[in-house]
């Protein structure tokens, strides 16, 4: 399990945190992957901090123990950064994603993050702006895979489609895939 | 041919359930366990099963409404966790007295109090008694490949008990893995029809199911469901050598690079998986870890756990549960291979580690702990202590 | 001891024969037994209807009232309470009748008496 990457991810309830984590774990069947993808349950209400969890292998996952040190860390919603230690247990070379209007540093600064690198997007702006709504999960899987590279913006884009076809309107579908797209293009990151 | 789903233990335990197409579905919703039940009342409602769904109000009925459906010459299935089980205990019993060959998703939380919906073994101990044959699963894939033998094992005339097929709440339950989700017709022709031997509703032959007995019969019954535990795990070892077809070996337990071993862990369900992690981080650094995951709880497969672990300097027994009160406080499964080993000549140094409970999270680095005393124990053969609680904050 | 061996039982405790609580004598329970005055009884089946034990035999051909079963009546007492001939010679409810009383259909005697 060499390639065993770790992903935690941060946002409240109805945000959309745990489709996102579901939708990365198709587009690893879609290429013969293997993954893991489950939430943290506590108390559940629209609104309240939620984690999730995905874990990605070329070979099977056996563990079934939490994550405890993720690779990467991805925040839907920048409030959670003053109410949740996002970054506990990043590994040293790990990326955190943020959905927020600041800038990677100013993140840094502002959390006191020493190590890992920081990337930001302003996701919650791209959804409003593209979709109509404040949902920041496809913008932020736009912003994941450009930022970690582990996926092709393509592969995702198409289980994307797939996922929503039938659920929403097509228009909406595009909406979304634009959200998307145009993440992956805004998302900046600090150099490693 | 099979297709791959990105599926939770539960949705896979669904689909098993979906492929099978009980005559009757009797049961309540609790977490962990309700997306299964959840998931196959969708499949009633879009028609893709001829299953009558008993929307019961409690599980107290559920198993009841099993019971009934399942002596008038039903194929009758359910699920349920925790509390929900303990509120059906007495029906539990009559369902193993009665002969009636329910298959029951067991996902497994920890019994309130306090009130705590996260993964623990203490229900399905809580049923050890019950005659019920009781399946352990390490994963989603294993419980769906379980539910779908479970049908098999219950019904096998030389058996015919009730069959629980568990797998840890939240951990595996929720969790969203890639399932393999075999051929609808292949699942079918391997489960076939059921032909209940002794139906109710065969009006030409009028009968009674649920007696009374006393003390001059009821003796003689237990007696029955004892033998007939007994042909369980002959029967269970032929259902898994057809259930080969499908690309998969089972057993009554499994035994991981335990052969060459000197030490090794014994736990069931998920945890498993974690400790297979460890295992194979241990051989790299040359150590000679072993793990046997158990599979079928009950009945207990002393003799070959015997013939298995013999070989062994030292063994740790993981418990994901108390007896409280028992011998030191210890775990079940700890009390029951100690027995085991002990009825069969095989004296080792063993020891029991109580951890998880109430969801509380195993990483590997504890695991990895319990085998460096192993191999301190396999070294100078003293136990530090014979029962320990892994994780607890003192 | 007597009895089938665990071998011999159905397994599940089931019970194939039909029926067969007919078998069960449960005539000895009674304290008390009905007495049937034929000459007074219309064949109206109120007893047959009512009795908890099936414990009233009827002819279904002559569609008459023949007797009681006496293997199985427990001697409830529901057939003499329900019966519309023992109603009409009650003046009030609940008064009380000599068990002799010709008028009766079914009358009540203590188990062990000779009577009839």
């Amino acid at each position: 399990m060499s390639d065993l990457i770790e992903i935690r991810w941060h946002g409240r309830g109805g945000q959309g945190v745990v489709t996102a984590s579901k939708l990365l774990a198709e587009t690893a069947m879609g290429r013969g992957h293997y993954f893991q993808a489950f939430p943290d349950y506590g108390p559940e209400r629209m609104g309240a901090p939620i984690r999730a969890f995905t874990r990605l292998s070329s070979q099977p996952i056996t563990l079934h123990s939490q994550v405890e040190e993720p690779d990467i860390v991805v925040v839907l919603d920048p409030t959670l950064l003053a109410t949740v230690s996002v970054a506990d247990g990043l590994k040293d070379k790990g990326i955190l994603l943020v959905n927020t209007t600041r800038a990677p540093a100013e993140v840094r600064r502002a959390i006191g993050l020493a190590g890992g690198r920081v990337c930001t997007v302003d996701a919650s702006h791209i959804a409003i702006e593209e979709i109509g709504r404040e949902i920041t999960n496809t913008p932020m899987l736009g912003a994941f895979a450009q930022a970690t590279h582990l996926f092709d913006i393509e592969e995702v884009a198409a289980e994307l489609r797939t996922w929503f076809s039938g659920k929403i309107k097509p228009d909406l579908i595009e909406a979304n895939i634009r959200a998307f797209r145009r993440a992956a293009q805004e998302v900046q990151g600090e150099d490693l | 041919m099979s297709t791959f789903e990105a599926l939770s233990g539960n949705e896979a335990v669904a689909t098993a359930m979906r492929q099978i197409n009980p005559d009757v579905m009797a049961a309540y919703p609790i977490t962990p366990q309700t997306s299964t039940i959840q998931r196959f009342a969708d499949f009633c409602a879009d028609g893709l099963v001829d299953t009558e769904y008993v929307t019961v109000e409690s599980e107290h009925s559920a198993m009841s409404a099993c019971v009934g459906a399942s002596a008038a010459g039903s194929r009758v299935m359910t699920a349920t966790s925790a509390n929900g089980l303990a509120l059906m205990w007495e029906v539990l019993y009559i369902a193993a007295s009665n002969r009636c060959p329910i298959v029951m998703s067991l996902v497994n939380r920890a019994l309130s109090g306090p009130i705590n919906i996260h993964c623990d073994h203490a229900d399905v101990m809580g049923m050890r008694d019950s005659g019920w044959i009781i399946l352990m699963s390490e994963n989603g894939q294993e419980a769906y490949d379980n539910l779908i033998q479970a049908v098999r094992i219950a019904e096998h005339p030389d058996v015919l008990l009730p069959v629980a097929v568990c797998q840890d709440g939240f951990i595996t339950s929720h969790s969203i893995e890639r399932i393999e989700i075999y051929d609808d017709a292949q699942v079918k022709a391997f489960v076939g029809t059921y032909q209940p031997r002794w139906p109710l509703l065969d009006l030409d032959a009028p009968k009674t199911h649920g007696a009374v007995g006393f003390s001059d019969y009821y003796y003689e019954h237990k007696r029955q469901q004892v033998e007939a535990i007994a042909q369980a795990p002959r029967v269970i070892l032929e259902v898994a050598e057809e259930f080969q077809s499908f690309g998969r070996d089972y057993g009554l337990f499994e035994s991981y690079r335990l052969e060459d071993a000197t030490v090794a862990v014994v736990v069931a369900n998920s945890t498993a998986g974690t400790a297979r992690v460890v295992v194979d981080r241990l051989r790299e650094e040359g150590r000679k870890a072993g793990l046997l995951k158990l599979r079928v709880f009950r009945p207990f497969p002393a003799r070959e756990l015997a013939d298995a672990l013999g070989h062994l300097e030292a063994v740790a027994v993981m418990d994901r549960s108390v007896s409280i009160g028992a011998m030191q406080n210890a775990g079940p499964l700890f009390l029951e291979l100690v027995a085991a080993l002990t009825l069969h000549g095989v004296r080792l140094p063993m020891v029991d580690y109580v951890f998880g409970l109430g969801g509380r999270d195993i990483v590997p680095r504890e695991i990895e702990g319990v085998y460096r005393e192993l191999f301190q124990m396999a070294e100078t053969g003293q136990v530090r202590q014979a029962v320990s609680y892994l994780g607890v904050r003192e | 001891m007597t009895g089938k061996g665990w071998r011999e039982l159905p397994s599940g405790g089931v019970i194939l024969e039909a029926g067969n609580s007919v078998d069960y004598i449960t005539g000895d329970w009674r304290a008390f037994r009905p007495v049937w005055g034929t000459a007074e009884c219309t064949h109206c089946f109120q007893c047959w209807l009512f009795c908890p034990d099936s414990s009233i035999l009827v002819d279904p051909v002559t569609e008459r009232m023949t007797g009681f079963d006496l293997d199985h009546c427990k001697g409830c007492g529901i057939c003499a309470a329900v019966c519309p001939v023992n109603a009409k010679v009650r003046r009030h409810a609940g008064e009380d009748l000599a068990q002799d009383d010709p008028r009766l259909c079914i009358t009540l005697v203590e188990e062990g008496r000779i009577g009839g």
